[in-house]
């Protein structure tokens, strides 16, 4: 089987993420980068359907980004994936999601593929729809935030499991099809020292927008639909009141007034 | 001519980050039970095994990962973080000190008893060298094996033994041919549940409360010569032989957790405020954190010094004695300096420098006491 992952790198949540002065984005100097962490379950899944699909099954992992974008590729090589497709183009900078999947679906459908696992959103943006589009425009079905998968052993068809309000709902789908995959379907593994160690000779194809045959006008940011027009800080947490010295019933009565006409809550 | 300034490449900083998830996720949130506790389980073992983090040094065909010890450093710098210095002890006995001599000295058969379910953290091992009557000066050890037939007859004991009351097996270090000096030493394993074998209870320490530190007897065991690891009348040098290294990883260890600390005081020193200022801002303070900073620095440059010469193969007893004497001062007067600036809170085991200066207080004494090193550097240097 030719199982692929599509993997985004984004900042560790334990960064501090500052937006530049002028509010044109992030400040990038000392960030800290990592798979994005719905990305580690996919990978993961993939590895699990790979040991079980055994025969000549691989696991191709497809990322786009800068150069940097490669530390991450090399942790998903660690953890067993064989080979990756690294989409690095400048144009894809502050290109939209669907600029974004009409790349990563090309390379995908340039590699070839029985089944794809995704994030079910990249914990950087949350916008959840990069999996999506991509599964459209291959036109392949997509069930997004999965928490079960399993697959019959003719590997015609899936039958994953979605948690909904109060319950599971389970589908069954033929295949190829792309799953987003949800926090619980599975416990990623560590990359283990040898595997590390061999990750290094795994091949990491690099292809620019040209390479996959795509005009980077219309995929890159100068086609996209969607513009992010300005970065704002959070506001500075303000210091808190505290009501002092006065009974229960008065302090109440207080604290109503003041949520009503200073804080506008009520 | 462009010098290379990081010794760790873009491959230790990938194992590092896996380290470091393991960690934190998995020893750290316990350290705080498994401290008061004074144990932590044996499951431990078989979770950093599964994990393969026992097999950094071991080669592959014994199901380990044939790193080496730039690896094994970046281990042992991101175990600072696991809160708990019993805890690092007892996991890194077995698998950093144990596990690479099994490798090199045990024989086929040997690897495949204790190395093999010892990488999966199946069996747990401990290193028997200090007895009650002498730590620095193990020449003059009482352990004593008599050869009687097939096996060797064991008797003596054996003190402060990391790992000692769980371990599957201890490399004791005795005499067999005692006439014959530095050459009358040999190493036997001796089992758990071996006859005339206690493995005696857990001693009360200062720290690593989470270790177990056990005083094992030998009362005629009966110990057979498949067990002798490595030649006989070799045990000696043979204990010696990896002093280097082991020195190195206690000033490795010691450094990291150093700055660990200093990172937290640091924080500390910025909010907590007294007479209208951060306490930081007082000069005396502010100097205090310098001192300790340069102090830090300049024991992580001398220790990765020692790294790069034994990594090259290069003799370096002398530096690495500095590097331990140096470091585990160090770390020493950070962990006295750091509880000073927590105040009162320093004193509460809430705060965890308490901890720290606890555990950090083993380090210029195992391993070789500072006095020790200076004894062999005092030798090195021709006095
Ligand atoms: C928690 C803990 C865990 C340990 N784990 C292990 C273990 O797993 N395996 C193991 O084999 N050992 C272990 N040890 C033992 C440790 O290695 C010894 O305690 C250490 O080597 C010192 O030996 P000693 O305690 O007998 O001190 P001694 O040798 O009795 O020394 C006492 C004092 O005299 C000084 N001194 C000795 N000789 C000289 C000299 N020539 N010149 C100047 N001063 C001198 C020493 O520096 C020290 O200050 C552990 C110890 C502790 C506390």
């Amino acid at each position: 089987m030719k199982i692929i992952v599509i993997l985004k790198q984004v900042p560790d949540s334990e960064t501090k993420i500052k937006v530049k002065g002028d509010g044109s984005g992030i400040e990038t100097d000392g960030i800290k980068y990592v798979i994005s962490p719905y990305d580690e379950y996919a990978v993961e899944e993939a590895l699990k359907l790979k040991e079980k699909a055994g025969g000549d099954s691989t696991v191709t992992v497809v990322s786009a980004g800068p150069d940097r974008t490669v530390e991450s590729i090399r942790t998903a090589l660690a953890m067993g994936a064989d080979a990756a497709v690294h989409v690095n183009d400048p144009a894809l900078e502050g290109a939209d999601s669907l600029g974004v999947a009409r790349a990563l679906a090309k390379a995908i459908q340039d590699n070839g593929f029985d089944i794809i696992f995704a994030g079910k959103q990249g914990i950087d943006q949350d916008n959840s729809q990069v999996p999506s589009a991509v599964a459209e425009l291959l036109d392949i079905p997509q069930v997004n935030i999965i928490a079960k998968f399993e697959i019959t052993e003719d590997k015609s068809k899936a039958t994953v499991s979605r948690r909904i309000e109060g319950g599971e709902e389970t589908i069954e789908t033929s295949l190829p099809a792309l799953f987003g995959c949800e926090k619980g379907l599975n416990e990623p593994r560590y990359a283990s020292l040898p595997g590390i160690m061999k990750a290094k000779k795994k091949p990491v194809k690099t292809v620019d927008l040209a390479g996959l045959g795509l005009d980077a006008g219309e995929v890159g940011a100068a086609g996209s639909h969607v513009k992010i027009l300005k970065w704002i800080p959070l506001p500075e947490r303000q210091a808190g009141k505290i009501l002092q010295g006065m009974e229960t019933a008065e302090a109440s009565k207080e604290l109503v007034r003041l949520l009503r006409e200073e804080a506008k809550v009520i | 001519m462009t010098i290379p300034i990081e010794m760790f490449n873009e491959e230790h900083e990938l194992f590092r980050a896996q380290c470091r998830r393991f960690i934190e996720s998995e020893l750290a949130p316990n350290a705080d039970a498994w401290e008061t506790a004074k144990d932590f389980p044996d499951e431990v073992f078989r979770k950093v095994g599964a994990a393969g983090f026992f097999g950094i040094r071991v080669p592959e065909q014994y199901g380990g990962a044939g790193g080496d010890h730039l690896m094994a450093s970046v281990w042992i710098e991101e175990c600072s973080r696991a809160g708990s210095g019993g805890v690092v002890a007892g996991i890194n006995m077995h698998g950093l000190i144990i596990l690479p001599a099994l490798a090199q000295l045990a024989n086929e058969e040997q690897k495949q008893r204790f190395l093999v379910p010892g990488v999966r953290g199946e069996k747990i091992g401990a290193l028997g060298l200090t007895e009650p009557g002498v730590g620095s000066d193990l020449f003059n050890c009482a352990s004593i094996a008599k050869r009687d037939g097939d096996d060797w007859v064991l008797n003596g004991a054996k003190m402060f033994i990391t790992n000692g009351c769980r371990a599957d097996f201890v490399l004791v270090l005795c005499k067999t041919r005692p006439e014959d000096g530095h050459g009358g030493f040999s190493t036997l394993i001796v089992e758990k549940g071996m006859k005339g074998f206690d493995q005696g209870k857990r001693l009360e320490k200062l720290g690593w409360h989470a270790s177990d530190t056990a005083e094992l007897v030998f009362d005629n065991v009966r110990v057979p010569s498949a067990n002798l690891m490595g030649q006989e009348g070799q045990g000696f040098y043979n204990a010696m032989a990896n002093l280097e290294w082991e020195r190195l990883m206690m000033a490795l260890g010691s450094i990291a957790a150093s700055q660990l600390v200093w990172d937290r005081t640091m924080e500390y020193v910025q909010t907590r405020q007294a007479f209208g200022r951060p306490i930081g801002r007082f000069q005396v303070n502010r100097h205090k954190m310098v001192d300790m900073a340069t102090g830090i620095e300049a024991a992580r440059q001398l220790n990765y010094h020692c790294l790069r010469l034994l990594l090259a193969g290069r003799p370096c007893l002398k530096e690495v004695s500095m590097a331990k004497i140096f470091a585990c001062e160090v770390t020493d007067s950070v962990a006295t300096t750091c509880l000073q600036l927590h105040g009162g809170y320093g004193y509460m085991k809430e705060y965890k420098v308490e901890r720290f200066f606890r555990d950090a207080r083993l380090n210029t004494i195992g391993g070789g006491t500072t006095e020790i090193m200076k004894e062999i550097i005092g030798k090195l240097i021709g006095l």
